[in-house]
């Protein structure tokens, strides 16, 4: 078991991280408070090929594997959650179904221009009445003729409205499994622009506040046959997939945030003064800190394991779901301390450390709750 | 058009200067990166790669670690890396560094070859004219744009107060200035791929009409005397006070020091 | 190479548009020094077009020689018909010594001729004396005397070096603008002057120079100036430099500025101060919002006072000045310029 990075992995690292520190970190703080979506950032973004790191090279990708795709987000998300989660939401939910599920014309249509980051990827699952429980979807996809017609919305969705190329789960039927009648979900690739096809409102976060959280609205809205994305009926199992590939995106964030918590924190306890003495000379500072980066390096450890179990194996629910509930609850409570040991400046915006305590929370929350992971390993274990 | 671009692996002295205990610089905890001025004239050949079409090889010298900065350069988009590495080149001054330098080039083909104005450690921005003229060829210093126009090249040339616009018959020599760009990121896709290519490595005996005499530490004739670091001036007074104090402050030095 | 036979010091005599550098002043008056312990001479060698009348200015600050390379090749700065006068001059009179400026020019020249005569060159030095090689007696070694030494700062200012250049001649140094001073000069004084021409025969190393685009005159040389109030990227914007500005205009002094403010394109690099600027020494050098960095430090930290204002108390500049103020340059500066200009009207 070798813990060393290859050299190509520590070059790709140190550029993800020039390009963090020079280019988003300048405007984290104002992206925050304006709550602009980030469009220049994505731009650059695209031009090197950070919105395709995992994707093949004959479908327009950098053909690289899951691991640089994770430290793409990690360091993105030292300096900026926003960023971080664009690039996420983008590539995991987005390019990685339509790359496992799509046909090689949907793959030409739609997954080369998304890996080149000339289009922009969403995924649209959570309804108002189903976040948690899938099932409970209310979006309706109906065949008529040569078109499905969609009917419903969807909540909560990032890079919503920014974002060109949805992929969207809707109900098409109902089967009986194992006596009961359950709804039968699909996917669907759905053009921004297309009839019938609208934005609800912009949601008002407490982090990630440059993401763009918007409402998908369906009304009659007709797209090609040809886009229903896998098999119709198996949208259950390509969410779940997609999302297992979306978990490692987003412990990837939330270590990047913890991380960056603890750099920032580092070097304040060495410049802060009370009591004629460094905060960092006191040993509650220490043991904190201490405690801090040994969680961090604990979380780093999982979420890129869970990144090369999915270049290596099939199925990976476990290492992404335990990936996520770690690291997620790590940026909380590292991002929380750092806040704390910042004391009253913590809690002040211009200190990068209240934007990443903002910013760490939904990491327990999207892509599958704390509650859902646990649900996820433990149905693992009790199986 | 074939373009052969001179780079170095520094260490990092912008903002990361590391010292030891006793005050003496610690090397070893600084990292390395590409000379930026290597850096500006390796983009400056890469955007003519995109607008001419050119095929771009870069050149080190230096100890097998220096390997990464032609990789990094791969990257970026460079074609082809020649790392020149031998123990008998080593503690070599500018004199021996462009001797082994035009040594390696004699066996490429080019029509410009292009390096740094100077590097980082060294300053002494001598490398790029001393390759020029082993090699014969002309050299433009201090590039602040270059343009190509059939078999020759117009350069801005920078001077202090002015610049001169050059024109010269390749094959040339340009040394690129840090201001002549911004240089391109690498990109992930890149960064495997100049990993997957080989690197050409060549000794001592691959260096073309280059006397023994004239490489090396033996071959250098500058010798260094003594080296040390350099002594400060330790730091004076320091105040924080509010605006109207530290004006007060000021004025007063200025007074007891007769500048008013 | 019989190092016997090489004599003298010699001075590269750079002139742009016919009228002297002040460097090769500089060189002039650390010439006379070497040649003094060395008990020889010194010899400026003056390469232009037309430039012959300028031999008297040498004469007055220190050249006991000088050798004049006259041609048509030779108007504008040229790497090629101006390597070729210098290093014809040294195969032929050959000099022990030969110094030249560390200028745009210079450190272009120095290079190209030094590779051509095959001899060491010491970049951008700061000090040159004579003196032994190897510094102490080595057994083993012949210890070697009446050595140019030459010093200079290597890695960003971090470390300096003093180098010879012992088994090759000339010991050729190029040397740092604003460090060596010049001699008061001496009127009417006359030198030995002798014309020499090599012949200039244009080949493919003659490049064509097309246009001469000289920058917009800024009003004062900053390596001139007596005050210098500097900006570094604390000052924000190119906007906010008004505040250093009248400062400096209450003073009578210049604004200049770090390498950050040239790279963000708010000022033109003739007023960067730093490794890869100018070096300065002014009486006073105020460091407004400036970090200093140790490239910055390295062209500012001979000036007679050093007064910097920056909000981060950390900031390295702090290491080097001698009055240090923390706090906020917006509040500050502008406090600071209504202060001096009530201090100089109650004076008069």
């Amino acid at each position: 078991m070798d813990f060393t990075l290859s050299k190509e992995h520590e070059m790709a690292r140190a550029l993800f991280k020039e390009f963090a520190e020079k280019e988003v970190k300048p405007l984290a703080q104002e992206v925050d408070e304006t709550e602009v979506f980030p469009r220049e950032t994505v731009e650059k973004m695209a031009k090197l090929g950070f919105l395709g790191i995992p994707v093949p090279k004959e479908y327009g990708g950098q053909g690289c594997d899951p691991l640089t795709y994770a430290m793409c987000v990690e360091e993105l998300s030292k300096v900026c959650g926003t960023t971080g989660v664009i690039v996420s939401a983008h590539t995991s939910l987005c390019c990685d179904p339509i790359q496992t599920y799509g046909t090689e014309e949907q793959k030409q249509k739609y997954l080369i221009p998304l890996a080149k980051g000339e289009k922009l990827g969403a995924f649209g699952l959570t309804e108002p009445g189903a976040g948690t429980d899938a099932q409970g979807q209310q979006t309706k996809a109906v065949l008529d003729g040569d078109e499905w017609v969609l009917n419903g919305s969807k909540c909560f969705i990032t890079n919503g409205k920014e974002a060109d190329v949805y992929v969207i789960f809707a109900i098409t039927g109902t089967v009986e499994k194992r006596g009961r009648m359950t709804k039968e979900i699909s996917a669907f690739i759905v053009e921004k622009g297309t009839p019938g096809f609208t934005f609800g409102t912009k949601e008002k976060k407490m982090g990630i506040r440059g993401s763009s959280t918007y409402e998908l609205i369906f009304t009659d809205c007709r797209i090609p046959k040809g886009n229903l994305l896998g098999q119709q009926g198996k949208g259950f199992g390509i969410a779940m997939h997609t999302l297992d590939g979306g978990r490692i995106g987003i412990a990837s964030q939330a270590l990047g945030l913890a991380e960056g918590a603890l750099e920032t924190t580092i070097s304040y306890v060495k410049e802060r003064k009370q009591f004629g003495r460094a905060i960092g000379a006191f040993q509650n500072t220490q043991f904190q800190l201490a405690d801090m980066a040994t969680k961090v390096q604990a979380a780093q450890l999982l979420v890129y394991k869970a990144a090369m179990a999915k270049a290596t194996q099939k199925v990976y629910s476990v290492e992404a779901a335990m990936a996520k509930l770690y690291a997620a609850e790590v940026a909380m409570e590292v991002t929380t301390k750092a806040v704390q040991l910042h004391g009253g400046y913590g809690y002040i915006r211009e200190y990068d450390v209240e934007r990443m305590m903002r910013d760490a929370k939904i990491t327990e929350i999207y892509e599958g709750t704390s509650e859902v992971q646990r649900m996820v390993i433990s149905g693992a274990l009790l199986k | 058009m074939k373009i052969v671009v001179c780079i170095k692996q520094v260490p990092d002295t912008k903002g990361g200067v590391k010292f030891n205990p006793d005050g003496t610089l610690d090397r070893g905890a600084m990292l390395t990166i590409m000379n930026p001025d290597d850096k500006a004239g390796l983009e400056a050949a890469l955007r003519l790669k995109d607008q001419y079409g050119a095929e771009v090889t870069v050149v080190t010298m230096g100890l097998p670690k220096a390997e990464e900065v032609l990789r990094e350069a791969m990257a970026m988009g460079a074609d082809k890396g020649i790392l020149v590495t031998d123990r008998v080149l080593g503690g070599a001054d500018t004199w021996a560094t462009s001797t082994t330098v035009a040594g390696a080039i004699r066996n490429l083909e080019y029509d410009l070859i292009i390096t740094g104005r100077q590097a980082i450690d060294g300053d002494t921005a001598q490398v790029g004219p001393q390759i020029s003229e082993h090699l014969d060829i002309p050299v433009i210093s201090y590039a602040q744009d270059i343009k190509i126009e059939g078999d020759s090249v117009i350069v801005e040339r920078q001077y202090e107060d002015r610049y001169h616009v050059v024109k010269a018959k390749m094959p040339c020599l340009i040394t690129a200035l840090s201001e002549l760009n911004e240089p391109r990121y690498m990109t992930p896709g890149g960064i495997f791929d100049a990993y997957k290519q080989e690197i050409t490595v060549w000794g001592r005996a691959d260096l073309k009409d280059v006397d023994d005499s004239n490489l090396g530490l033996k071959g250098s004739p500058t010798k260094i005397a003594k080296a040390s670091d350099k002594v400060r001036k330790g730091a004076g007074e320091k105040v924080a006070l509010d605006p109207d104090e530290s004006v007060s402050y000021i004025v007063d030095k200025l007074k007891v020091k007769h500048v008013i | 190479m019989n190092l016997e036979e090489y004599k003298g010091v010699y001075v590269f005599a750079q002139q742009v548009d016919n009228e002297i550098s002040s460097i090769a002043f500089e060189l002039l008056g650390k010439a006379k020094d070497l040649a003094k312990d060395l008990g020889t001479d010194v010899t400026a060698v003056l390469v232009g077009s037309g430039v012959k009348g300028l031999a008297d200015q040498l004469a007055e600050y220190g050249a006991d020689k000088v050798i004049v390379v006259d041609d048509p090749e030779l108007k504008d700065y040229r790497t090629e018909p101006y390597a070729h006068a210098l290093s014809s001059v040294i195969n032929k009179y050959k000099p022990e010594i030969m110094l030249v400026g560390a200028t745009a020019i210079g450190r272009d020249l120095g290079p190209r001729v030094s590779a051509r005569v095959a001899t060491g060159l010491t970049a951008d030095c700061t000090v040159l004396e004579i003196g032994d090689f190897p510094l102490q007696a080595v057994p083993g070694q012949e210890q070697l005397h009446n050595q140019l030494l030459m010093t200079r700062p290597a890695f960003g200012g971090n470390t300096i070096a003093t180098i010879a250049c012992p088994y090759n001649r000339p010991q050729m140094a190029t040397v740092r603008a604003g460090v060596m001073q010049k001699i008061d000069p001496i009127k009417g004084a006359k030198a030995v002057v002798e014309e020499f021409n090599p012949g200039f025969t244009p080949d493919n190393k003659y490049v064509e120079i097309l246009e001469i685009v000289k920058s917009v005159a800024e009003t004062v040389d900053i390596m001139d100036a007596k005050i210098l109030v500097s900006g570094g990227r604390g000052v924000g914007s190119p906007e906010n430099f008004k505040l250093l500005e009248d400062l400096a205009e209450v003073l009578g002094g210049t604004v200049s500025c770090s390498r950050a403010v040239v790279d963000s394109g708010w000022k033109p690099k003739d007023l960067q101060v730093g490794q890869t600027g100018k070096t300065v020494r002014p009486n006073v050098y105020f460091a407004i919002g400036i970090s200093g960095a140790i490239q910055h430090v390295a062209g500012m930290e001979e000036s007679d006072i050093i007064i910097a204002v920056n909000k981060d108390a950390d900031a390295p500049i702090f290491d080097v000045a001698d009055y240090g103020v923390v706090g906020d340059l917006n509040k500050i500066v502008p406090k600071l310029t209504e202060a001096l200009k009530a201090e100089i009207a109650a004076a008069k």
